[in-house]
């Protein structure tokens, strides 16, 4: 086998690719774009690491993964013990290996990367994941006896399975509510099938189910139970992790008309509801000319979507420049090469449409970059008379997302911030409301999956600590 | 799971009752309140505001008319068979209040909507008067239901084969002019309901409507069904169902309810062909 030499000499090895469909092909599938590494591969890049004595990488972790422990194993091509020693801090790690920023978190800290590319961490963590996946060898994680405590984890998203996991491990009973008919939260609604395939995220649930959870879909809390209601069915500790989920959209005249959708809306469409599967009834719009309003993760989603949905044109329009640009780099060069198209400094000002209430194209109005703002990004400034238009039938308006009210306003306890979010400690997640914890978006407004399992960490330490001595 | 204890046809066949068990939502639903339901895998999330629930027997009721391929799915499920997915109780309940004299107005299935409200204005000690219309005799339904909910009933029929020949505008318009009308809830067809409201405007008089636009999740978080009231953009999921009737911008929900109309006709078209 190739690799690190024998002699003890360092032979500089590269950074392992990651083998991907081509641009114009996966363009016109729903197939997940890398295609995911050999065993060989995931060692010789196991092998670049430099399993330092104190490592930076796991501080860049949210969930802090034993990250040289686990790549060692892989680097001795022992991947069941590296799923395991994985698992020890993160219950989601085929999610994680793929939608994590590692760049700006264990791959930007990492000391092989100060001089080179750095450790791939997370293609390796997909690697063992999609190993243990499809061989099965792994014992799962040993639960604690039990403790006759029974806690209620509302929302499946990726703080709530966290919270899931890690309670039922130390001997709770756990029942995850969910909305939606099915369990995921944005990895299932939000997130596409070819960034995200979503028989991962459903095995990921089934390794909870597997290990004690109860899972109770379509299941609106706040609406159909409320958490004194919870409470008094039983329950001892209660942790929120509903997400953001409220759109916002640019209240502009036009946003009405037909062919406007929300990117939460489209996506859904699309991803929870498989509109792109012909065998499915829900509808989609299937635009011809479309144009995709921000310059997020869920922005480059949405724009890629409609490519694959046969869309002709799929642009971008962002009022800042490239630089602001809050997306992944790497999915902003996905979505280039697969030919979406941006337009910066362009701010939305009007829709235009025709007599029967559909979409017919956007007046954009040209912008320039002036003094920094309270975001510390230079705000971006109108240039007068620059109005131009654009064609298009379908427009994602995809600018953010704000506190959902569904649960917040029918729970009067709940201390919310000036923007409705959830206010919650942010070492332990506790609320103002006895017994209930939060994280994720609910608290933090729309971040990352791993934040979101970061804070669901936090709380499951905190709600086991007061299941066990008490508030 | 949600199985179907009752199933009923009416109007010929073209509406269609069903009772689901469903025991968490019967004991917690109010009048006005809708669920989302889904027949199986494949399905698309459909809302309908209930027409009954029964908290004992832990069921709801949902009537329904057969416009597409959803609706022929769950048209075929017969007594024993389940929906895959019902979620709710969904949207904000009705003010229920006592305010004096009442006319509530039901045109086609939305009689079915209208009638645990008006049952529950009645219990809450108004006068009611109740006019439901149908095109013709044979579409007519819950005359005996709406008939007990109500004080009064009034029956209309567009062509004359039943009750008053005419639209209910009509008969409605001969209450207002009585006098001392305090509330009109006008539940049915948008056209319907903006006529309602374009005459109560005239008389002053307040005007609940009940609205059904297109929606996937039935908690704000898609914003499909944003309507517009008052020059603002409403979500009917949370904010409503119900709107004050003079508030609602109804041409621009007509269009909206359009976004899908030909993918619809071609599945429901495509289904029909299955089924031949």
């Amino acid at each position: 086998m190739a690799g690190a030499d024998k002699k003890g000499k360092k032979e500089k090895i590269l950074r392992q690719p990651m083998p991907e469909q081509e641009p114009a092909v996966r363009a016109k599938n729903f197939d997940e774009v890398p295609l995911g590494q050999s065993a060989e591969a995931a060692m010789l890049e196991a092998a670049r690491c430099l399993q330092c004595k104190k490592p930076a990488c796991v501080k860049g972790c949210p969930v802090e993964v034993d990250i040289p422990g686990f790549i060692d194993f892989v680097k001795a091509g022992d991947f069941t013990a590296a799923i395991s020693r994985v698992w020890e801090k993160n219950s989601l790690p085929a999610v994680c290996g793929r939608v994590c920023p590692q760049e700006s978190q264990c791959e930007g800290l990492c000391i092989v990367g100060k001089k080179g590319e750095p450790v791939a961490i997370g293609n390796l963590e997909r690697f063992v994941a999609d190993y243990e996946r499809k061989n099965k060898k792994a014992a799962l994680p040993a639960i604690a006896e039990s403790t006759g405590k029974k806690v209620a984890v509302i929302g499946s998203g990726p703080s709530g399975l966290t919270v899931a996991g890690d309670l039922i491990q130390k001997g709770h009973e756990v029942t995850i509510y969910e909305a939606f008919h099915k369990p995921g939260g944005v990895l299932v609604y939000g997130i596409p099938e070819f960034r995200l395939p979503k028989e991962i995220v459903f095995s990921e649930v089934e390794g909870l189910e597997e290990m004690g959870v109860k899972l109770d879909c379509n299941n609106v809390v706040g609406r159909t139970v409320s958490l004194d209601e919870l409470f008094e069915e039983g329950y001892d500790a209660i942790y929120l992790g509903v997400g953001a989920g409220l759109p916002t959209f640019l209240n502009i005249p036009g946003e009405n008309l037909i062919g406007i959708l929300s990117a939460n809306e489209y996506l859904t469409r699309s991803n929870l509801m498989k509109a792109y599967r012909s065998e499915y009834d829900t509808p989609i719009i299937k635009g011809k000319n479309v144009i995709t309003l921000g310059a997020g993760n869920v922005a480059m989603d949405s724009a890629r979507t409609a490519l694959r949905l046969g869309a002709e044109t799929s642009r971008i329009v962002y009022r800042r420049s490239r630089e602001e640009v809050p997306a992944r780099q790497a999915e902003v060069h996905h979505a280039e090469e697969e030919g979406v198209e941006f337009f910066f400094l362009t701010s939305p000002v009007e829709f235009l449409g025709n007599e029967k209430g559909r979409l017919t194209g956007m007046v954009g109005l040209k912008m320039e970059l002036g003094e920094p703002d309270a975001s510390g990004r230079r705000r971006p400034l109108a240039v007068e008379g620059s109005e131009f238009e654009l064609d298009c039938d379908l427009a994602i308006i995809s600018v953010g997302a704000g506190a959902n009210p569904l649960l917040t306003q029918s729970t009067k306890e709940l201390e919310l911030n000036k923007w409705g979010y959830i206010v919650a400690d942010e070492n332990t997640g506790k609320t103002s409301k006895k017994g209930v914890w939060a994280g994720g978006d609910i608290v933090t407004g729309s971040a990352t999956v791993i934040l979101a399992m970061g804070a669901g960490r936090l709380a499951a330490d905190s709600i086991h600590d007061y299941l066990t001595l008490g508030w | 799971m949600f199985e179907i204890v009752k199933r009923e046809e009416m109007s010929g066949g073209t509406v269609i009752l069903n009772e689901i068990s469903a025991p968490l939502i019967a004991k917690k639903a109010k009048p006005g309140q809708f669920v989302i339901l889904k027949a199986n895998e494949t399905g698309e999330r459909i809302p309908l505001t209930m027409a009954n629930t029964d908290p004992e027997k832990g069921t709801i009721t949902v009537i329904y008319m057969v416009v597409g391929k959803s609706t022929a799915l769950f048209k075929d499920l017969k007594v024993g068979d389940i929906y895959q997915d019902v979620i709710g109780p969904l949207g904000e309940p009705t003010h229920l209040e006592k305010v004096g004299k009442v006319v509530c107005v039901g045109g086609g299935t939305g009689v079915a909507v209208l009638h645990p409200i008006t049952r529950g204005l009645k219990e809450a000690g108004n006068d009611v008067t109740c006019i439901i219309g149908a095109r013709t005799k044979d579409l007519l339904i819950l005359e005996k239901e709406m008939k007990a909910a109500s004080h009064d009933l009034k029956v209309c029929t567009d062509d004359g084969t039943y009750g008053h020949h005419g639209f209910v505008t009509d008969v409605m318009k001969k209450l207002l002019d009585e006098g001392d009308v305090k509330l009109v809830v006008g539940i049915g067809p948008v056209p319907m309901m903006k006529a309602v409201s374009n005459i109560t405007k005239e008389y002053n008089v307040k005007t609940l409507v009940s609205l059904n636009p297109i929606m996937i999740d039935g908690t704000g978080m898609c914003g499909g069904c944003r309507v517009t009231v008052g020059g603002k953009t409403k979500f009917a999921c949370v904010d409503g169902p119900e709107f004050d009737g003079h508030k609602v911008d109804f041409d621009e929900l007509m269009l909206r309810l359009q976004a899908y109309t030909e993918d619809e006709k071609k599945a429901h078209e495509e289904h029909c062909d299955l089924k031949k």
